[in-house]
């Protein structure tokens, strides 16, 4: 399918750069895998809608060449619901960042998995808020350090992938930053898929996560991801069953589309009026 | 004879749902609150016969949002919601100042704050209106006391917020939005309606999508279309494009209150009942407004000389206007459900503050022409 | 005309709300007049008393409330013993016969019928006991047309339930029409 060789300059608005992140973090390797998953499955940007909120990851919105809409925090969910709804034809992404998706982004998320519409929304996991410099956040987990938590957090974690699963995405999926080619696979299956997909991918932030527990730099947090994470199903997990999965763990296209179902709506107002 | 089927026997929020429907609107997010939930029950019947949507949201907050991002695809949308609800959209609705981003949000207010009164009138949030959201930015807000009104100024609010692209409040009440009167369906064409205006731009050419026309406006591009730009709460320069710098700053807040303040004239509308000759004035709007008449009218057969000024634009404020019908009046009297917002612009805007009165009522009740009557009475010394 | 100004009571379900706007919509549509009808709102869906006030006048109805109504309807003794005192001196208070007796304490002229154990017997189905009222109120007033309150049920309500609301209608009617006011 693919046209010609991926530049990333086809997909990038070069006024934006440089960007905002910190030498090291795992972003611009989210970055270059959605670009890659677009430029592979042959995208028309001018169909592509790209609606985020605030925070760190958020910031995507405005380097890449589509319609993109940096929205306030933890709402981006629902300006992409009305984007989406509206013109169904769009693809609707959605990047997020752990505390704008699940913070006080939580109620979006969960419904807009419930109504299976069909945004692609990806979780950048950086287990801290970055932007406003190392506040703790859902999915941080408990005994990490943050600058909310000096004596270590007493806040337990959500899991995306079982949260997402039991809200009622029909396509969700993890990998991490160490695993590019994986991310934009899957990335690609995400936004191919009718219906809400989440895309959780673990990204470092050395600056204050990794600072703050002690896990090293950039370099280092990354072999991280490759040691402590397995495809789903391997069979290290019978000794080691705390490794994290990737992969896909659901992928579900029986159930209706949300917008497709709003259009049969539309047919039987459209008769009951006749 | 009128068409009969022209001619409905509603509720306000219907007569503001006929208002909508007449402006085009193509997409609707709600939420269910009292007493505005008639206005999105209405709007889940009627947009899918037109082809349009509806949406309830999770939240009011999400309702906010998807109106926006509905907008930016091209479509007239509208949320409607009442005081706790529009607390909540406040943030999103300094959002759609920042990026300018047409919408009309009604605000069927009832009284407060918090849970407060919830099927009970109020005019509470006049002044939340204005400053609901954080830092400076200008806003359109509308009222009406009649059914016939609430069509008229939906439509208005629609076609203000294509024209100045912002956010138009449409302040409704729980009296106007719940009681029942005749409403007449205008023709098509009888009202001016606005359409959006696009960029003449072509594909290829650079479009700056935040840079005004010599006339202040601004010509949109739907998100699909040819030309892909940055939409942002942050402040913007021409481009869409995060900027800092003091100058885009300044220039751009000096653009979001200019638009609006600088067209007071073409925004503001109010409506005048025996005001030629009127020595004490009764200024009012929304269901406020009806009582301030009854008493007017009632008054004149008694030779009193009473006038009626009716706000139907509360923001901007109508300051010289007011200033001038208010000059020369013995006294004038501002008439509404709170513990005084509009007669603070009032005694601002005339030349003897201290003629400035209000007669008011904050218990849930609908101020009574018998309420106005009794402090008239006082100010003209004849006790009560 | 003089404006009339209404009130009426009852409890949830009995349809006192229905039967407010059935009458001020057959004035402003079917008889050219202003006409305006609120109602009381509370917490609860279902049960407890509810009140609708309605004016009906030839010239431009502003203040839209009724505070002492010149028609006072009350279908329950609940509704009746909190509204009776409201009424002007002189007006028309129309009750139900089952479900309220009379204590006659206010000056105004008092008709009790047996709407609903007419509408029980001879049609079977509460749920025309407030058009069967409305008749009654119609024929002892005056107030409007009959023929405009049909023309409404017309409009609202399914052709297979005209038969029955027209029936309640006029037994309505007959009964009201024997009293004098």
């Amino acid at each position: 399918m693919t046209k010609q060789v991926f530049n990333f300059k086809d997909y990038i608005r070069p006024r934006f750069f440089p960007h905002i992140w910190c030498p090291g973090c795992g972003h611009g390797i989210v970055l270059g895998s959605l670009l890659r998953a677009v430029h592979e499955l042959g995208l028309d940007k001018n169909e592509i809608v790209i609606t985020s909120g605030i925070g760190c990851s958020s910031r995507i919105s405005g380097y890449v060449d589509f319609h993109s809409l940096h929205t306030i925090h933890g709402r981006a969910l629902s300006f992409a619901t009305g984007v989406k709804l509206s013109k169904p034809h769009l693809k609707a992404i959605v990047p997020m960042g752990d505390g704008d998706a699940l913070a006080i982004g939580g109620n979006h998320f969960i419904h807009a998995a419930r109504r299976n519409i069909d945004i692609t929304a990806i979780v950048m996991n950086n287990r801290i808020y970055g932007m406003t410099g190392g506040q703790f956040s859902p999915l941080s987990g408990l005994d990490k350090k943050a600058t909310t938590a000096p004596y270590s957090t007493i806040d337990r974690n959500f899991d995306v992938v079982e949260l997402a699963k039991s809200a009622g995405a029909t396509f969700v999926a993890r990998s991490t930053v160490f695993h590019a080619n994986e991310c934009k696979n899957l990335l690609k299956k995400g936004i191919s898929h009718k219906g809400f997909s989440v895309v959780e991918i673990l990204t470092q932030c050395p600056t204050y996560y990794g600072r703050k527990n002690k896990e090293g730099d950039a370099i280092q947090m990354m072999e991280g991801y490759k040691t402590n994470t397995v495809k789903i199903g391997s069979k290290k997990l019978e000794k080691n069953p705390d490794l994290i999965q990737r992969g896909i763990f659901i992928e579900n296209t029986d159930i209706p589309e949300y917008c497709e179902a709003y259009d049969k709506i539309i047919e039987t107002a459209m008769k009951g009026k006749a | 004879m009128k068409n009969k089927n022209n001619i409905r026997f509603v509720q306000g929020n219907e007569a503001c749902v006929e208002g909508a429907i007449y402006a085009g609107i193509d997409f609707f997010a709600g939420y269910p609150i009292t007493p505005s939930t008639e206005i999105m029950e209405h709007l889940a019947t009627r947009l899918p016969q037109k082809g349009g949507k509806f949406i309830q949201m999770e939240d009011e907050i999400a309702s906010m949002g998807a109106i926006i991002g509905a907008s930016l695809t091209g479509n007239k949308v509208m949320t409607a919601t009442s005081g706790p609800g529009f607390s909540l959209k406040q943030e999103a609705l300094g959002y759609a100042c920042m990026a300018e981003i047409p919408c009309v949000i009604a605000n069927v207010q009832r009284g407060g704050p918090s849970t407060g009164n919830p099927t009970h009138v109020s005019q509470g949030d006049v002044n939340q209106a204005r400053w609901g959201t954080h830092g400076d930015h200008a806003i359109i807000a509308l009222t009406a006391s009649n059914h016939q009104d609430v069509f008229k100024i939906t439509v208005d609010a629609f076609n203000m917020a294509e024209t100045y692209r912002t956010p138009v409040v449409l302040l409704l009440d729980e009296v106007i939005g719940h009681m029942r009167e005749k409403l007449v369906i205008p023709e098509p064409g009888e009202i001016p309606v606005v359409e959006r205006l696009r960029t003449s731009v072509k594909k290829g050419i650079d479009y700056h999508p935040y840079l005004p026309r010599e006339d202040g406006r601004l010509p949109m591009s739907d998100f699909g279309a040819e030309h892909r730009y940055n939409v942002t709460g942050l402040f913007h320069d021409m481009w869409g494009f995060p900027n800092n710098n003091p100058e885009v700053v300044s220039e751009l807040l000096r653009h979001l209150v200019d638009k609006i303040e600088n067209n007071v004239h073409e925004i503001s509308m109010h409506k005048e009942y025996w005001m030629d000759d009127a020595e004490y004035i009764l200024i009012s709007y929304g269901s406020s407004a009806r009582s301030a008449i009854h008493l007017a009218r009632n008054r004149r057969s008694r030779g009193v000389k009473l006038g009626v000024l009716e706000l139907q634009t509360l923001w901007p404020f109508p300051t010289e206007m007011v200033k001038e019908k208010c000059a020369g009046a013995k006294a004038v009297i501002v008439v509404e459900m709170n513990m005084g917002q509009v007669v603070t612009q009032v005694k601002n805007a005339v030349d003897n503050p201290q003629t400035v009165f209000l007669a008011n009522r904050i218990d849930g009740q609908l101020i009574s022409p018998t309420d106005i009557k009794s402090l008239l009475r006082m100010i003209q010394g004849k006790g009560v | 005309m003089e404006r009339s100004r209404l009130v009426f009571s009852g409890s949830g379900g009995q349809g006192v709300i229905t039967a407010a706007i059935i009458l001020a919509k057959a004035a402003a549509i079917f008889e050219n007049k202003s006409a305006i009808q609120s109602q009381s709102y509370g917490a609860a869906a279902r049960g407890g008393s509810t009140r609708s006030d309605i004016i009906i006048d030839d010239s431009e109805i502003y203040f839209p409330k009724v505070i002492q109504p010149n028609i006072l309807v009350c279908l329950t003794q609940e509704s009746y013993n909190k509204f009776s005192a409201i009424i002007r001196p002189g007006g028309l208070l129309l009750v139900d016969s089952k479900y309220v007796t009379i204590e006659k304490k206010v000056d105004a002229k008092h008709i009790a019928l047996p709407m609903y154990d007419t509408v029980i017997k001879k049609i079977g189905k509460p749920i025309v006991f407030n058009i069967c009222m409305l008749g009654a109120l119609i024929g002892v007033s005056g107030l409007i047309k009959p023929a405009s309150i049909l023309k409404v049920l017309e409009t609202t309500i399914p052709e297979d339930f005209m038969e029955m609301n027209k029936k309640a209608l006029s037994l309505g009617l007959e009964m009201g029409k024997k009293e004098k006011y």
